[in-house]
């Protein structure tokens, strides 16, 4: 049956999102003494099944980096729920936080400014440990040794400071410091897009090596859809802090519903399993403190109807498994 | 630049390439030397009078003279050599250590935390420093203890600012946040990941601080309020210098000479630090 609002599924998900807001202030409008407000995450649900993983994908400053924070409670969402595991943390403090934080960690873009420069490489890797009094010194040194050499990096780096590093190897860094725990979650937040190349296949292959080893599942944040698609499961895409289409990423690659999600995949031809005619999109993505009324995207699309400008698209699905938030489908 | 290079080799190479910076560490070494082992610097007592050799001009004997009351004016500069590194490092200790607290404090926490602190900084920079410390002095029994901690509790805002600007940039970095995501506390992400990483700026106006702080030192001493005689201070040789200076230039120059070439020292030091940890602040 199709025609459904889009609802997470949150019995069985990992990780289940519901109607998620995030907002930043921005300045008072000095005239006015009205409030403004970036609205970066504008009304996101989403969910990931255990040991799977869901790209999110979307321009620069569509609030995808935003809502992969909110997801593990690195900041607090103004409104909805989030769940992990099946617990509600969207308002969860003090210790029960720390305790559900072991089992979602983070990969980070930047491998210059994740690592802190004036701790060794072990101390960095083992934090975590050390914080939930899981080892310390001699043992702590050992285990980060063997992590270490699980994520290709010689047991000797563990002695080193960041900086006597490359930046894939501060990559694989991060990311034993982000399986340390042995969490169910991971979220990387762009994790190759700083990378050459022949390192990002690398990167990738070792957090596919780990998700199956370790049963980890990944919201996986990008921009390359090259990536997404070597990576994911299931896809959502993102504009301007809404999900504009979301369903299995073999499926949505294939035949992409939305007008966005068709440009998108214009734009990197050898994505495209027929030759199909590039989209090109005109004008820049509007800003996030003042969003277009009705679509989002109706002044970029090139199918935009009358409709598009009156009223906002929710996520409905239009074909058996996928979601997508256009009034024309 | 890339913090994790300034305590680094580079950091030593590029401090040690600077001539006027290992010039002034040379000097701050040499007074520290002096202060350490005084007798080899030294042979006369610095307190012992001598009515007999009142103002004799440098000498064999004493080779920078004598002062009104026949004391040998080499080891009394020898010996004012340690009174002036005491201060300049206590207090700067002092200063540093509030400066760090209220500055990582304010820096982290932001909000009304930052609020307080900040317009508390600011009033205390709203008092002309030397008054302020005269004052305190002037209720107070002027000795060597009371004037460190006077010039380190008055010293301390422009430390603080530095660390809180410090800590406003490092607690945006990703490091921070994955020590949160890996459960850290408030206090483990301050001292642990915030702090090591303010600490290239804290030395070098750590650094700077102890030549403004034995200036300081030197003027409550020529003034009187400071170290008081016959403990000998260059500040307090100077006041003698003073009354004499017509016809005893010797004792007015040496607690000078010393006075001005550490604190010079210093200076060249600090800015030599600050140049090496970061080019990009060079002629700031």
């Amino acid at each position: 049956m199709t025609g459904g609002i889009y609802r997470p599924e949150t019995d069985g998900a990992l990780l289940a999102m519901v109607n998620v807001y995030k907002t930043f202030p921005v300045r008072k409008s000095f005239f006015s003494g009205e409030d403004l407000r970036v609205r970066a995450v504008d009304g996101v649900s989403l969910t990931v099944p255990p040991g799977k993983t869901l790209g999110l994908v979307g321009e620069s400053g569509c609030g995808k980096t935003t809502l992969a924070r909110v997801a593990i409670r690195l900041l607090a969402a103004d409104s909805g729920s989030i769940r992990f595991e099946g617990k509600d943390i969207t308002r969860m403090e003090g210790e029960a936080l720390r305790t559900t934080r072991r089992r979602m960690q983070i990969v980070f873009q930047d491998p210059y400014s994740s690592l802190n420069p004036r701790m060794k490489v072990r101390d960095i890797v083992g934090e975590g440990w050390l914080v939930h009094g899981l080892a310390r010194g001699k043992d702590l040194r050992e285990r980060a040794e063997r992590l270490l050499v699980r994520v290709g990096m010689p047991a000797e780096a563990g002695g080193k400071y960041p900086h006597e590093f490359s930046g894939g190897q501060r990559q694989r860094i991060g990311i034993a410091r982000a399986i340390a725990l042995s969490p169910k979650l991971v979220v990387a937040d762009e994790p190759v897009s700083a990378l050459d190349v022949s390192v990002q296949a690398q990167i990738l292959n070792l957090l596919k090596d780990i998700q199956e080893e370790y049963g980890i599942a990944y919201l996986f944040v990008s921009h390359d859809l090259r990536v997404i698609r070597h990576v994911s499961d299931a896809v959502a895409v993102m504009y301007l802090g809404k999900v504009m289409e979301t369903g299995p990423a073999q499926e949505l690659f294939r035949e992409p519903l939305h007008p966005y999600t068709r440009s998108l995949l214009s734009a990197v031809p050898m994505l495209g399993d027929a030759p199909s005619e590039r989209i090109v999109l005109s004008g820049e993505i509007p800003s996030p403190i003042a969003p277009p009324p009705g679509c989002r995207f109706h002044t970029r699309c090139f199918m935009a109807k009358k409709e598009c400008v009156e009223a906002s698209p929710l996520l409905r699905e239009v074909a058996s498994g996928r979601f997508a938030a256009c009034h024309l489908i | 630049m890339n913090g994790s290079r300034v305590m680094g080799r580079d950091f030593a190479h590029r401090l040690l390439r600077n001539r006027l910076a290992a010039a002034g560490g040379a000097v701050i070494l040499f007074f520290f030397l002096v202060s350490a082992l005084p007798g080899l610097f030294a042979s006369h007592e610095p307190n012992r009078i001598d009515i007999v050799n009142i103002l004799r001009p440098p000498s064999a004997a004493h080779p920078l003279g004598t002062d009104d009351l026949g004391r040998d004016v080499l080891a009394r500069v020898v010996h004012g050599a340690r009174v002036s590194l005491k201060v300049g490092f206590v207090a700067v200790g002092i200063a540093t250590a509030l400066g760090l607290l209220v500055g990582l404090l304010s820096g982290f926490y932001g909000g009304w935390v930052d609020a307080v602190l900040m317009r508390f900084v600011d009033m205390m920079l709203c008092f002309p420093t030397f008054f302020l410390i005269l004052s305190v002095i002037a209720f107070l029994e002027p000795s060597i203890w009371n004037i460190m901690a006077v010039i380190g509790l008055t010293g301390w805002m422009g430390v603080a600012r530095l660390v809180r600007a410090e800590t406003l940039s490092i607690k945006e970095r990703d490091f921070v946040a994955a020590a949160r995501a890996q459960g850290a506390g408030d206090a483990r992400i301050i001292f642990r990941h915030v702090l090591p990483n303010t600490l290239a700026p804290i030395l070098v106006a750590a650094t700077l601080g102890v030549a403004g702080a034995i200036l300081t030192e030197s003027a409550l001493s020529f003034l009187g309020i400071g170290v008081q005689p016959p403990t000998p201070s260059w500040g307090n040789i100077l006041t003698a210098g003073k009354d004499n200076i017509e016809y005893a230039w010797w004792l007015s120059l040496f607690p000078g000479l010393a006075i001005l070439v550490t604190v010079l020292g210093y200076n060249l030091l600090g800015e030599g630090i600050r140049d090496a940890a970061d080019p990009r602040l060079k002629g700031r």
